[in-house]
């Protein structure tokens, strides 16, 4: 599993950093940094959640 | 529980979420999803924003790409309205026609509320849901001498935002003393109106409309306040909050206020729950019956109401989200996390007020209940997992964030 996301749509909103801190950071410079691009798979539906959340839906999966 | 069917009215975010929820829960009777407007489900964030700007076509707002719409095999419904439901005989009134329903869903939302009169006046537009984006779009697009936003709401800040940004002349008027000021406080309101006036929007507050005057054509031409002033207006906007769409369920047997009655749970009635903006509920974090209109308790609430209705009563969870929203003004990001009031104790922990930057925590009682953050987005979301943790308030101001 792959996190991407599209840096034109996120506006930092920091929902899927308050899902899973361990993977996405906000920054002070109000940019969002992505810790962790390969999660393991058993962690699939913290991620579902984040891209679910995401209020610019910049979030996706791949496999 | 072994459902056979489940029916959904309302084909908005809270819906279609629910819809997924139930599918991700191996629900695999029917689903019925009824949606009184034409379009597939779309996000409506983007209406005031992009889509009124004119940046985004409204493929871009689709809630869920059609291949999994396609997985979720549903029995879609556009353009259909729910017209009266009856909890005795389970019986749900579409303009359809009549059917059971096994377990029922309500997210049917809420709609615009507007001024005496108005309904009937070209140039006059409320702001909810695609086709309204799309008039007003298009009416913005022949370059207006002035707009008028009526409340300076979330909605109403928006779309003079949006406005500004295509460089029309925006007056807006406010009946309160500051914008939000009964949401977030004096304080914090007062930083709202500043940021709106450096973007040149001609910010009138503590004063109502007295009426709308028409020049003869059916179209507004003029806005008189109640201290007497009088706005040429070739656009008014009204942004003065939604009432919750109830009236088809009068007379069901379920409990009406302000919204659908739930328990702590969302249940509404043995079968039936509810979702988004139309629901009341009790939130035990903050021993308070609310009714909450954000994007992200849409979701979140579709999500649970959908469990719900799979869920044996004794193993039922009460829902009780910290409340979270953004609202995108300008160059701003406004986000609140929590519950708060204007009479809570409030402490900037960063960045200042002047700068429109900054994070604002809200307490009560010694507990942290609410944050406030101008473009602090990190910050919002960290203290709001200190309001779901109970942290205090002095904890709260000390922690290193």
């Amino acid at each position: 599993m792959k996190i991407v996301v599209d840096f034109d749509l996120c506006e930092s909103n920091a929902i899927c950093m308050q899902i899973a801190p361990d993977v996405f950071e906000v920054r002070d410079d109000d940019f969002l940094y992505v810790l962790n691009e390969n999660p393991d798979e058993s962690d699939r539906g913290r991620m579902e959640e984040c891209v679910q959340r995401c209020p610019k839906q910049a979030i996706s999966l791949e496999d | 529980m072994a459902r056979q069917s489940i029916h959904i009215v309302g084909a908005s975010l809270a819906g279609i979420r629910a819809a997924e929820a139930l599918r991700r829960r191996d629900f695999r009777g029917r689903i019925v999803l009824i949606g009184a407007e034409h379009q597939l489900p779309y996000d409506r964030p983007p209406l005031s924003k992009q889509v009124l700007a004119g940046n985004w076509d409204t493929d871009r707002i689709q809630l869920t790409k059609p291949e999994k719409l396609e997985e979720l095999d549903l029995d879609l419904r556009l353009g259909v309205s729910a017209t009266g439901f009856d909890l005795d005989s389970r019986t749900l009134s579409t303009s359809d026609g009549a059917e059971a329903v096994d377990g029922l869903l309500i997210a049917a939302g809420a709609r615009c509320r507007t001024l005496p009169g108005a309904e009937d006046l070209g140039g006059v537009h409320v702001l909810r849901d695609l086709d309204q984006a799309m008039a007003l779009r298009a009416e913005l697009d022949e370059g207006p001498k002035r707009v008028v936003v009526v409340g300076a709401g979330f909605i109403g800040a928006e779309v003079a935002a949006t406005c500004r940004e295509r460089e029309l002349a925006v007056t807006m008027i406010e009946a309160l003393p500051t914008p939000l000021g009964r949401v977030l406080g004096e304080q914090m309101g007062e930083v709202c109106a500043e940021v709106h006036r450096q973007h040149g929007v001609d910010l009138r507050t503590n004063v109502g409309v007295d009426r709308l005057e028409t020049g003869g054509d059916g179209r507004v031409a003029k806005v008189v306040l109640r201290d007497g002033a009088e706005i040429d207006a070739d656009i008014v906007v009204i942004g003065i909050g939604v009432t919750p769409n109830t009236e088809w369920l009068e007379g069901s047997g379920l409990t009406l206020d302000n919204g659908v009655v739930c328990d702590a749970t969302l249940l509404a009635a043995p079968g039936v729950t509810a979702a988004g903006d139309i629901t009341r509920w009790p939130n035990y974090r903050f021993d308070e019956v609310m009714r909450v209109e954000h994007w992200d308790n849409a979701i979140e609430q579709g999500i649970h109401a959908a469990e719900r209705l799979l869920t044996d009563d004794l193993d039922a969870q009460p829902f009780t989200p910290v409340p979270w929203f953004w609202s995108d003004q300008y160059d701003r990001k406004i986000q609140l996390a929590g519950r708060v009031r204007p009479d809570d104790d409030v402490e900037i922990v960063t960045g200042t007020l002047e700068e429109h930057r900054f994070a604002a925590l809200y307490g009560r009682e010694g507990k942290l209940v609410g944050v406030l953050g101008f473009n602090r987005p990190r910050h919002v979301m960290q203290y709001k997992t200190m309001i779901e943790n109970g942290t205090s308030f002095t904890d709260a101001i000390a922690a290193e964030v």
